[in-house]
């Protein structure tokens, strides 16, 4: 098991623990470690960088919404990278038609690019616009304004409990949405 | 939307791990199962002479195999529903099944007259059979297939199957204690008929139902 791996799993077992700072921490270390993966299955497609953000993305909602499925007696990189293999091939299909990327080329481990904080996409917010008025205030309250549970409860005049089921429900309606698209 | 924005908001969302993927297969199966056994009951039940049939090497041995079968599948099942988990061993195991079943047809030829074996390879009961382990088998295939909606299998369609293959197992141990046909040289021609159109139901449906 790499050394990356077990950090990772370290950060998963303490997130699923309730630690959110560590969450957020893994979070950002798989997407930093999945750009030149991404990256490299775009480009044997034939197609621009202009998407790569926008898979990370939705590869991170799909590791979110489907962390219940990582065994954590096993290591977490392979995990995470057949579901990046999945999702870039979903997506990859859902604009293309027909692609099939093997997966020994994609499975290679490579150094993690480092990016400006800035780096975004513009799927998701496409999806947003389609949700329900509460769950898009939550979502966005809480991802582009960086507010807390709390203060997004504030701010909507909402209980914390209503904000939290919001945004899950949220979360995880934009990334059904992406997948069907 | 900015990755870190994204992050920010899925690590707020970050609550208490959920339940396992083992225990909601459990519960799906045990769910699944005790509507397939209503049905079984309220429609054909178990056979007048099962107190004594159970006594029988020929029965006890369609019910094992069909209970093989459909342990074996669930444990395909179990690392089908996780991303990234190798599936080899499992699908080595899944032939435990069917090697039974060959067992008993070649000890099955060996001990009944040539001249009995067309008899018994027909039976009295293939086309019920043939029905009846298709429609009790889709409560469980329903169950089975909502709870790998929960998982994330790569593989949807070979998700899908593996499903059925549960599914028809568990139908097929039902069905096997009204069945009178006991001869695996019956068992071997028919049930994997049954078994395998759940299976190819359960690859269609995982295609289309499985996608995340």
């Amino acid at each position: 098991m790499s050394q990356r791996d077990t950090g990772w799993a370290d950060l998963m077992r303490a997130a699923n623990s309730g630690d959110a700072e560590s969450y957020e921490r893994l979070l950002r270390e798989i997407a930093a470690a999945l750009r030149p993966q991404v990256r490299r299955g775009l480009a044997r497609a034939g197609r621009s960088d202009a998407d790569i953000e926008d898979v990370v993305q939705e590869v991170l909602l799909a590791v979110h919404l489907k962390r219940h499925t990582w065994d954590n007696a096993r290591p977490i990189e392979p995990w995470v990278r057949a579901i990046a293999h999945y999702k870039l091939v979903d997506a990859l299909r859902r604009r293309d038609g027909n692609f099939d990327l093997p997966i020994d080329d994609f499975s290679a481990t490579l150094a993690a690019e480092e990016e400006g904080p800035a780096v975004s996409g513009r799927e998701i917010d496409r999806h947003l616009e389609r949700l329900p008025p509460g769950q898009r205030a939550a979502v966005l309250a809480i991802a582009v304004e960086g507010a807390s549970i709390t203060q997004a409860a504030e701010q909507l005049n909402m209980t914390a409990g209503a904000v939290r089921v919001a945004l899950h429900r949220g979360l995880a309606a934009v990334a059904k949405s992406l997948g069907k698209d | 939307m900015r990755t870190d924005d994204l992050v920010h908001a899925l690590s707020a969302d970050n609550h208490a791990a959920r339940s396992t993927i083992e225990r909601r297969f459990t519960l799906a199966a045990a769910i699944g199962f005790v509507i397939s056994a209503g049905l079984f009951w309220m429609t054909m039940g178990p056979r007048a002479d099962i107190a004594s049939a159970v006594l029988t090497v020929r029965f006890d041995l369609k019910i094992v195999e069909a209970l093989l079968l459909s342990a074996t599948a669930i444990a395909l099942i179990l690392r089908l529903a996780r991303p990234g988990a190798s599936t080899n061993l499992q699908i080595i195991v899944l032939a435990a099944a069917p090697v039974l079943l060959a067992a008993g047809v070649i000890t099955e030829l060996a001990v009944v007259p040539a001249g009995l074996w067309q008899t018994k390879l027909v039976g009295s009961n293939s086309l019920i059979c043939m029905t009846a382990i298709p429609l009790l088998s889709l409560p469980l295939l329903g169950a089975l297939l909502l709870a790998l909606r929960d998982g994330a299998p790569t593989s949807r369609g070979t998700a899908g199957a593996a499903a059925g293959l549960v599914a028809g197992g568990l139908a097929a141990a039902l069905y096997a204690t009204q069945c009178i046909d006991d001869s695996p040289l019956f068992v071997a021609t028919w049930y994997p008929i049954a078994i395998g159109a759940v299976t190819i139901l359960g690859a269609l449906l995982g295609r289309r139902l499985l996608r995340w």
